[in-house]
């Protein structure tokens, strides 16, 4: 197009050529660097530098070919001269130019209006890409600024939205790539306004527009898509624009920075009305609309903007926020929390709508919500129980709907040895619910995802215990080294769920041989036979149980050399006790039984014959005594009889005595 | 001077002192051995904790093992005593009328007895010891053999198991209850029945306590040990008075709780071995 009309002006200007003036003609006043004239009451001058006119883009062209329209030979010119039109030749460019802000301040006369040499000059425009050129990269935010900075005309008369902006920009991570570290493909203010048709981000078409904000950023960030998962959820990120937030929400415009910035764009347009104490629903069911910023400021979301949570909104409308139909979603940032908790039990409840089922809220709370490591967050550790608790306690909502087996779950906690570290001792980094439920995965034992499931639990609690866990996995007990059918004991089924107790009290050490005895049960049978077993049924744990010898998370079978009882080892083991223990000594049958003659033929005989002479003894005896029984009866009465016959005589005996 | 008076003296001031450590040491010995042999039991665990614990139950146990065979070493050092005092020979105290051995008499009023028993014949002529108090006495004798040695082996494992294998300290340990349970059982029904229970002489006899038994009550008990004293003119030297009110009270006392105590522990086996045998 543009060299259509080149060519057909280059046949016009040659064919007048002969009329027309040359460039010389031109020069030979226009060279004077002296050569004024008064226009409108001011003195300009009217020198042409004949070497930067041929050095410009436009240095082949004829003077009269942008002047056009007046007759050259009356010197001085008197009349007239029209203004040189661009758009003659840049006509595409001046479509652009039209549209614009700059374009319609223009056609309404603003005075303030820049126009084509405003930016590009006159007669000394280089390409774009020479770096002299007055709208090369480098030159792009002073040209802007010229206008756009602190104390011009036009940012102090003109509705600019925007504060400061060339001193942001310049500050911002664009701003420090162009300008400080020379950087030329940095955005500078036409990479997101482009060059011509500078909109107002209200305008749809505009660039900077909501919905189009991500593409223009996409030009250069193109594959932010892929880095940028965190936030934007790939695929709904450019399609719906409108839910999710926009670059400009987190990167404010002209200050952009790898961090948030502290003041959302709109924060404090939904203030306007959401500062209001007495601020109400519609819906007359006096539902508070208040928003407290300062709690907002003083939690972890300080940084982010309503609109970031409260998407949806739309700045066009009087009322943004009318357009929102959605609640917050947090996983539209929080999007691998959100994938996890809505497979958990709690967000599948939430799912199926039900009244009981807590979403983010109930414990993160909404506007003031504060991090884990916030001591004041209900999320801190030390106030998980209390927050579980709130449904979990007996009682409440699930503690009543919970059919397992756990009973009275948030006191046995309270009594455990975890919970007496995190609320007694204020130990935070003692196991809490979440720390083996998990925060926002928490799953029913029954499910094979469960993180309490029986096959993961040990690598939950080898999370913290993980010293136990390595020594567990190489035990008999360990799925990885016992190949069979039956259930294998993991850590809850020895130390309970949410009982657990410090493994050095008397209780835990009391109650581990009946959990022994639930799976090895003729085994803890016979022990209960032998002294060990005798003085722990007493219940004192002085004597050896079975962890004693056997050991507690690394018990291996015996015959592996390994073991503490194999033939190596035994008797170190009961040296621990036995000090001067021998290997005879070792042979001791610590699980004896006198009831199997096959096995233990010493013990069953020895039993039986002692068994026969208390029989026997009881039985001759008895006898005997029974057989007695009756005739010792008649010997009493005989006694009888004959103390009676003593008493008296003697009685007068005793009163002769006096007598005497 | 009135017969009802006159008593008899059976007992020596040593043998009856000898008895009350007995009685001392043998309950202790029972009720912390059967808090260890029926520890299924509550009373078990109740008796272990009155005893201080099981640790202390055990310093319990062996510090009365240590008092019982002090009295049965004081009995045999006595024995010489009594052999050179009163038998004069070995062969005196081994084979003469009053030795503690059975003789062909104990057998002669064993047969006697049951012949009474079923109403065949009067009451035999009892002497100085009858065939049950010897069986009694050595009883004794076999439990401290039985008993003793099993015990000591279970106090020294470390020692004996340089000499016998593991096992055999399951083995004493069977024996060493078992033993411990006929010794119990048979002291305090048999033994308390023959002496104690017994129609004739219920509730209590204090006989082991006072030494002292009315002669009229001794003449018609041991009619044979009367008329022998009688013969050699040597009844006189045993007859004694009996004890003031006050002594004779502390000694039913100490009975009553000694014979209380047994009843208790028989009646604690009875329960564990009928109602939670295992």
């Amino acid at each position: 197009m543009r060299r259509l009309i080149l060519f057909i002006f280059f046949i016009s200007i040659s064919l007048s050529r002969i009329f027309a003036q040359s460039n010389d003609d031109c020069l030979m006043c226009h060279d004077d660097p002296n050569f004024k004239a008064k226009i409108d009451g001011r003195t300009v001058s009217l020198h042409i530098n004949p070497k930067s006119f041929t050095s410009s883009v436009h240095g082949s062209l004829d003077c009269v070919d942008c002047h056009e329209d007046f007759d050259a030979d009356d010197v001085p010119h008197r009349k007239e001269i029209t203004k040189v039109e661009c758009g003659n030749c840049h006509d595409d460019v001046q479509e652009l130019y039209v549209e614009c802000l700059h374009g319609k301040a223009k056609a309404k006369g603003d005075p303030l209006a820049p126009l084509c040499q405003d930016c590009h000059g006159k007669h000394d425009i280089l390409p774009v890409k020479d770096h002299l050129s007055a709208v090369a990269p480098m030159k792009i935010p002073f040209l802007c600024g010229k206008c756009h900075r602190e104390g011009t005309p036009v940012q102090l008369q003109r509705n600019i939205p925007q504060d400061r902006i060339l001193e942001n920009y310049s500050e911002s991570i664009h701003g420090e790539g162009l300008l400080h570290k020379g950087l030329v493909v940095s955005a500078t203010c036409v990479s997101c306004h482009s060059a011509h048709r500078i909109l107002p981000h209200t305008d749809t078409r505009s660039t900077i527009s909501r919905q189009n904000i991500a593409a223009t950023c996409a030009v250069c960030h193109a594959e932010i898509e892929t880095v940028h998962r965190q936030i934007i959820r790939g695929e709904l990120w450019e399609k719906q624009a409108h839910i999710l937030p926009a670059c400009v929400d987190c990167h404010q415009p002209h200050e952009i920075r790898r961090v948030y910035y502290d003041y959302g764009m709109a924060d404090k347009d939904c203030l306007e009305c959401h500062d209001n104490p007495n601020l109400i629903t519609s819906y007359n069911d006096g539902t508070s609309l208040f928003v407290d910023y300062e709690e907002i400021k003083n939690s972890r979301h300080a940084n982010i903007a309503c609109s970031q949570c409260h998407s949806e909104v739309n700045i066009s409308k009087h009322r943004p926020c009318e357009t929102i139909e959605t609640k917050v979603d947090c996983s539209t940032c929080h999007a691998e929390i959100g994938s996890e908790y809505s497979i958990s039990m709690h967000g599948s409840l939430a799912a199926k709508n039900d009244e009981n089922a807590p979403t983010c809220k109930e414990c993160h709370g909404t506007h003031g919500t504060l991090g884990k490591l916030n001591p004041k967050s209900p999320t801190f550790s030390i106030n998980i129980p209390e927050l579980c608790g709130r449904c979990h306690r007996e009682g409440e909502n699930a503690a009543v709907r919970y059919t397992g087996t756990e009973k009275d779950i948030v006191n046995h906690y309270t009594e455990s040895i975890h919970g007496k570290g995190l609320i007694k001792s204020g130990l935070t980094v003692t196991a809490t619910c979440t720390d083996c439920h998990t925060a926002h995965k928490e799953l029913p034992h029954t499910n094979p995802e469960s993180s309490i499931n029986r096959n993961n639990i040990s690598s939950t609690c080898g999370s913290c215990h993980h010293g136990i866990e390595e020594q567990f996995e190489k035990s008999i007990h360990s799925p990885l080294v016992s190949d069979t059918d039956k259930e294998l004991p993991v850590c809850f089924d020895c130390h309970s769920a949410h009982e657990i107790k410090r493994a050095d009290t008397e209780g835990f050490k009391l109650e581990i041989m009946t959990q022994c005895g639930r799976c090895h049960e003729e085994i803890a049978e016979t022990y209960f036979d032998t002294y060990h077993g005798k003085v722990s049924q007493l219940g004192y744990t002085k004597t050896a149980k079975c962890y004693d010898c056997h050991g507690a998370h690394d018990i291996l079978p015996t015959i592996n050399p390994e073991s503490r009882l194999s033939r190596n080892n035994v008797v170190e083991t009961c040296r621990t006790c036995h000090p001067s223990a021998n290997r005879q000594f070792a042979g001791y049958l610590t699980h004896a039984t006198h009831h199997d003659p096959v096995k233990y033929p010493f013990l069953f005989w020895a039993f039986w014959g002692m068994t026969g002479l208390l029989l026997g003894t009881f039985i001759i005896a008895g006898a005997h005594t029974l057989l007695w029984l009756p005739r010792s009866l008649e010997w009493r009465r005989k006694l009888k009889k004959m103390h009676k016959e003593r008493s008296e005589p003697s009685e007068s005996n005793e009163e002769n005595k006096k007598e005497e | 001077m009135s017969l009802k008076e006159k008593y008899v003296l059976r007992f020596s001031r040593l043998n009856r002192g000898l008895h009350i450590f007995m009685i001392i040491s043998f309950l202790i010995l029972s009720l912390t051995g059967m808090s260890l042999k029926f520890s299924y039991t509550g009373w078990a665990k109740v008796l272990s904790k009155f005893f201080g614990g099981f640790e202390s139950a055990g310093y319990w146990h062996r510090f009365a093992a240590v008092i019982m065979i002090i009295v049965f070493i004081t009995h045999i050092v006595d024995l010489f005593r009594v052999k050179r005092k009163e038998f004069g020979s070995w062969k005196g105290l081994l084979i003469g009328k009053n030795s503690m051995l059975f003789n062909k008499r104990d057998w002669k009023d064993f047969k006697g007895s049951l012949k009474w028993f079923i109403g065949k014949g009067e009451r035999p002529e009892y002497g100085r010891w009858t065939y049950w108090e010897k069986f009694d006495y050595f009883a004794v004798f076999w439990g401290m053999f039985v008993i003793g040695s099993t015990g000591m082996t279970l106090w020294f494992p470390e020692f004996f198991t340089n000499f016998f294998p593991g096992w055999m300290l399951n083995v004493a340990t069977i024996i060493h209850s078992d033993e411990a349970l006929l010794a119990t059982g048979f002291i305090f029904t048999i033994h308390f029945f023959n002496t104690h229970l017994r129609p004739e002489k219920f509730p209590m006899d204090i006989v082991i306590f006072s030494g002292r038994v009315p002669l009229e009550e001794f003449k018609l008990d041991r009619p044979q040990e009367y008329k022998d004293l009688v013969e050699k003119g040597e009844l006189d030297e045993y007859i004694v008075e009996q004890y003031p009110p006050i002594v004779l009270r502390g000694m039913k006392i100490f009975g009553w709780t000694a014979l209380s105590i047994g009843f208790s522990i028989i009646i604690w086996i009875i329960y564990a071995m009928i109602f939670v045998y295992r």
